[in-house]
């Protein structure tokens, strides 16, 4: 028995090797590749590269065994003068058993670890989980939090450290709920409700996106994932739950607020206790997210202004039409929802 | 019309007028005709899906490039997988079977010859509709698997989803007429002796695969039909609000799709297994169970379509049984693996460009069976499926296993079918620049998909670490470019100019190279009695080959008949008409009762 | 069947096969096994919707059991017209297999007929196309059956006028044998839906 965890705790760090090896000399850290799916940052998605770990381990050395046997029966037996005339072999029970045997032997070492996993990581959330219900929508996440009573878009932030169960529907297509450094993805599919959870282990902002093709703009679906300090999170939390911010009726952002008032923005768009709109995200406390449009641009007034003038330009096929607004009534708009801190 | 003797030693289609040329490649029934008919449109297939991949490179050799709009980059890459896998790798393997399975087999043409027409010119037409969408409005932009319900109405209102739909109905009927065709040739034309357990592994894979499609097709047909019904007539098989489950347009889409994956792979096995032998001088090791694993991954191929759908969410008994099923499928495979290297070992291997892609088709059929073995395991696969590393597998499977199979076969053939080699200086450059440019392009893609770019994106951001990798395999596509228009020039050339050859250049082992290169329309002047699995390489092979070739009487063949391609022609007409409308579709479904009525009452014999 | 095939080997094969079955007789087995495929995922497909609909109108409140099992018994009794036109056939009689031709193409209208009767009905009762998924999965399901009787219909009338112009000798009973293992497919094919979707609810 102890044997035999040292055995696997050696592949691993044999494999470990092997796997990271190409990927550290190419200095490969999370910085320089932030969406990278190997540099687990949860509890799911280390379970995860260990398995892969182990796996990598078999087939590296498959495949070296297996291209180095084809390798030397190439040159060994290429055609030169003096070798001898093959001989008529047909074939050897003895071989085809063992190599029959042998992958699937080592396929026993692959599928155990697989099963074990699959069942582990498709458990069911430990209780204290933070519950967060997230649905797709073309192109942008939008995320509930049912027991805070809070609804934002694109940007997910939970506290480091405690169990996130998420659970997924869509509003539209399918789509495919994927933070590489949390764990595997996870279909959003019409009809179903998904279901994953992890725990956060490192403070940090990690990007995510649509894997599942969902229509023309599934390389402009994106999220951030915030995993924050306990404090951090508690504060953010009571920042969502107040009210909107109230502009002064004569400031630029007073004036914002009638544009959007009147310019159609509230059929789509909820601001509590102002709009109900339900097809776009929800932007009571949008000035407070650091990126728009499905996490595609940065949240300044420039971006947030050239969005509104035009949306089907910066995110191709965007159910957000062009409005038609004039330069000073988004310059209002902007001043306005840059308010709702 | 009624019968033609075929002249001793006068190759067909010589001398005579253009016009005269055309109609007779239309009206053919050889089989050879068909089987080259298939190959050059199949080819050219191959360079429109290669262009559109071209494309694909292009926009993503930078971040955020602007080179094509994301609109169209979604019907590049749709068109890319839907073309290449019904347009160029299907045909390609057709070609194959209908040049040699008769030759190998020792027959004198397939079981129905027009029937093979048939397949042709509807393969010809569907291939022709779907690119069609092109310039029609756009075409389809939802990916080669069309998942429900982005395919419906509202989520894809334009006419591209209905050009794919159509389209792979259209090619889905040309697909099971051959599979029919190829069936009923390879049990019943045998050559007298030739026991099933004698026949080439090629004939044998061949089979297989005819079995896969016929099982497979009528899936995606009624799949397909839903999505119609759904697209035309207003049906809720697929919109979640009347309580359909998109879900099942995955199933049925996969229980037709993994079994083809396997249609695409085992011609390429087979065409290996003919190549070895005859380049290391020795038997198929281990024939009986290179013939058994290729069987029982046809069977397995049905038990395993959910591996496609981990991230489904099916739970976790569901996944496990996947998962192990799917792994068990990796025995089978590395034990023909195995068997081909063991073919070779103590062999007398001669690195002719058939031989080197054959060798490269194991090499890299080794990679993608290997990360194939990693998304097995649903784990692994929730970080990988959907991301470059299964781009990376595929194109292993596909471009490094089936297309550089079927490049071994052609280089193996050519001379059976042209009467000339390729060139073996530019075969070798063929094979370098090919096989070292593939993996250019495709082995950055695992890095990439496993550093977190998804698939199917037409752009992707800066500052993800995604520049490099993706610079390094648009570069590679160019040399892959590159390596392709040296084969062309390889192949005008040798065509016209190519080195004479006589019979059997390689030696080897199967009757096709017992008849004279090209091959008589009547292949065999006598059908030969088959005592082994290689005839030609037994003591009494000079006896044999003496034997088909002689003479013995009247020969007589199946006339050659136009209503094939009528008959096509409604076919297509008729579900065009579902997009063009009426005018199309009534006169297409009178020539199609005009054509198979003609067909079906014209003398044959 | 089988053995009548061996005693009258088919004229049509002008060489032997290696099996020594026609090979036209084993094209159609092997597009049979295609079209088991094709009703199967027909059929799985309507089992997996059962029971889905939250609208109706659901299978017990329109289909009329009794009604259709006097046209699945009639498409049932055209199997044995059918086994009845073939041995005329094959015995040379041309009359006989004129006649039972004839029999077994209007046993076939008759259950054509009475499908579009029951469709006519539903319709009535509210079971539309574009409804619930009962109403989708149970006429493309039968729909597609229909069509396969109505093809086979036309191929047995097709079969009819040859007989009667007697161009339908001894010889060529296997075109009659091969539009009866059509025939019988269909009607097992309906047997199998009649089973799961009437009586299995």
């Amino acid at each position: 028995m102890a044997a035999s965890a040292r055995g696997t705790r050696f592949l691993r760090s044999i494999s470990a090797l092997l796997v990271l090896l190409p990927l550290l000399s190419l200095g490969c850290t999370l910085r320089q590749f932030p969406q990278s799916s190997l540099h687990p940052q949860a509890d799911y998605a280390s379970q995860i590269q260990r398995l892969l770990e182990d796996l990598m381990f078999w087939v590296v050395v498959i495949f070296v065994l297996v291209e180095g046997a084809l390798v030397v029966a190439v040159v060994r037996f290429r055609n030169r003068p003096g070798l001898p005339e093959p001989k008529m072999t047909h074939g050897h029970t003895g071989l085809e058993i063992g190599w029959t045997i042998a992958p699937a032997v080592i396929l026993a070492f692959i599928a155990v670890p697989t099963v074990v996993t699959i069942f582990k990581t498709q458990s069911k959330p430990p209780a204290g989980a933070l519950e967060v219900k997230v649905v797709g929508h073309q192109w942008w996440w939008e995320f509930q939090y049912p027991g805070l009573d809070i609804t934002t878009a694109s940007e997910l932030h939970v506290p480091i450290g405690q169990p996130v169960a998420i659970s997924l529907q869509t509003a539209d297509v399918i789509h495919s709920f994927w933070f590489p450094a949390m764990g595997g993805k996870r279909d959003v599919i019409p009809t179903h409700t998904n279901a994953m959870w992890f725990t956060p282990e490192k403070i940090g902002t990690f990007p995510g996106q649509c894997a599942e093709f969902c229509g023309v703009s599934h390389a402009n679906m994106r999220m951030k994932l915030m995993v924050q300090s306990r404090e951090d999170f508690e504060a953010w939390v009571a920042a969502q739950k107040r009210p909107p911010v109230e502009p002064d009726s004569t400031s630029l952002a007073g004036k914002g607020k009638q544009v959007f008032l009147t310019a159609g923005c509230v059929a789509c768009h909820t601001i509590a206790g102002i709009s109900p709109g339900t097809i776009g995200p929800n932007l009571t406390h949008v000035g407070t997210r650091t990126s728009l449009a499905g996490a595609l641009y940065p949240n300044t007034p420039e971006e947030m202004a050239k969005w509104i003038q035009d949306p089907p330009v910066r995110k191709p096929g965007s159910i957000m039409p062009k409005l038609g607004l004039a330069p000073d009534q988004i310059a209002a708009v902007v001043a306005y929802l840059q308010s709702l801190k | 019309m009624a019968t033609t003797t075929a002249p001793v030693g006068v190759a067909t289609g010589t001398r005579t007028s253009f016009a005269a040329g055309v109609w007779s490649w239309i009206t053919t029934v050889d089989h050879k005709r068909i089987g080259v008919l298939y190959g050059v449109t199949a080819f050219l297939f191959f360079l429109i899906g290669g262009l559109e991949a071209l494309l694909i490179r292009i926009q993503l050799a930078r971040p955020e490039n602007t080179f094509v709009s994301p609109d169209f980059y979604n019907q590049l890459f749709t068109m890319h997988g839907t073309t290449m896998i019904f347009l160029a790798v299907m045909p390609l393997s057709a070609s194959f079977f209908n040049f040699i399975i008769p030759l190998q087999i020792g027959a004198r043409d397939v079981a129905f010859p027009r029937l093979n027409a048939f397949s042709y010119w509807v393969f010809l037409l569907g291939g022709i509709f779907l690119n069609l969408s092109f310039f029609l409005g756009g075409a389809p932009d939802t990916g080669w698997f069309g998942y429900s319900n982005l395919t419906s109405k509202q989520f894809s209102p334009g006419h591209g989803v209905d050009f794919w739909a159509i389209g792979l109905q259209v090619l889905g009927i040309s697909s099971l007429a051959a599979a029919f065709n190829f069936i009923v040739t390879i049990i019943n034309l045998r050559a007298p002796g030739m026991k099933l357990m004698r026949m080439p592994v090629f004939a044998w894979m061949t089979l297989v695969t005819a079995f896969l499609i016929i099982l497979a097709f009528p899936v995606i047909t009624v799949a397909l039909v839903f999505l119609l019904f759904d697209r035309f007539v207003g049906t809720n098989f697929y919109v979640p609000a009347s309580g359909a489950d998109p879900v099942l347009w995955q199933h049925l889409f996969w229980l037709f799709g993994h079994p083809e994956v396997y249609i695409l792979i085992l011609p390429a096995m087979g065409i290996v297994s003919e190549v070895l032998p005859t380049f290391s001088r020795k038997p198929l090791f281990g024939y009986p169970v290179v013939v058994y694993s290729g069987i029982f991954i046809g069977f397995m191929g049905w038990g395993v379509w959910s591996h496609h759908m981990f991230s489904v969410g099916l739970g976790p008994i569901a996944d496990s049984f996947f998962a192990l099923t799917t792994m068990l499928i990796a025995i089978p495979t590395g034990v023909k693996i195995f068997n081909w290297i063991a073919t070779m070992w103590g062999g007398r291997v001669e690195l002719k460009t058939a031989m080197l892609f054959a060798v490269g088709f194991i090499a890299m059929f080794i990679m993608g069976g290997l990360s194939g073995v990693m998304h097995a395991s649903p784990p692994a696969d929730l970080q990988q499926t959907d991301t470059y590393f299964v781009v990376a597998h595929i194109h292993y499977v596909l471009f490094g296993g089936a297309i550089m199979g079927i490049f071994a076969g052609i280089y193996y053939w050519f001379p059976k079918i042209t009467g000339r080699l390729l060139d073996e200086r530019l075969g070798q450059i063929h094979f370098w620049l090919n096989i070292i440019a593939l993996n250019v392009t495709f082995f950055p893609m695992h890095f990439v998909g496993l550093l977190g770019m998804p698939r199917r994106v037409y752009t992707y951001a800066p500052g993800l670490g995604f520049d490099t990798m993706n610079m390094i395999s648009t570069v590679g596509v160019f040399a892959i470019v590159i390596a392709t228009l040296v084969f062309i020039v390889n192949f005008l050339r040798s065509v016209r100019s190519g080195e004479t050859t006589g019979s059997d250049p390689w030696g080897g082992a199967t009757l096709e190279w017992a008849i004279p290169s090209p091959p008589p329309a009547y292949n065999f002047a006598s059908i030969p009695t088959v005592h082994s699995v290689h005839p030609l390489w037994e003591a009494d092979a000079s006896d044999l080959i003496k034997d088909v070739n002689r003479v013995r009487g009247p020969i007589h063949m199946p006339p050659s008949s136009y209503w094939p391609a009528v008959a096509a022609l409604g076919i297509a007409l008729l579900m065009s008409g579902m997009i063009f409308g009426w005018w199309f579709g009534i006169p297409g479904l009178l020539i199609m009762l005009v054509g198979l009525y003609s067909w079906a009452f014209e003398p044959c014999h | 069947m089988a053995v009548a095939a061996a005693v009258h080997p088919a004229p049509h094969e002008e060489h032997p096969t290696s099996t020594g079955l026609s090979s036209r007789k084993m094209l159609f087995w092997a597009f049979l096994g295609s079209e088991c495929m094709f009703f199967g995922s027909l059929i799985a497909t309507y089992l997996v919707y059962r029971g889905r609909d939250t609208v109706g109108p659901h299978p017990h409140e329109v289909l009329n059991i009794p009604f259709t099992s006097f046209s699945a018994f009639v498409l049932l009794m055209s199997s044995l017209t059918m086994v009845l036109a073939l041995a005329a056939c094959q015995h040379g009689d041309r009359r006989g297999t004129a006649g039972w031709l004839a029999a077994t193409a209007l046993l076939g209208m008759t259950f054509v007929g009475g499908q579009c009767y029951e469709f006519t009905h539903f319709f009535y009762d509210g079971l539309k196309l574009q409804g619930n998924l009962f109403g989708c999965t149970f006429y493309v399901l039968t729909g597609f059956h229909g069509t396969h009787v109505t093809i086979g219909v036309i191929w047995l009338w097709t079969l009819f006028t040859l007989a009667i112009r007697g161009k339908l000798p001894q010889e060529k009973s296997l075109d009659v044998e091969i539009a009866g293992l059509y025939w019988h497919f269909v009607d097992v094919v309906w047997i199998a839906i009649f089973t799961l979707i009437y009586l299995i609810q």
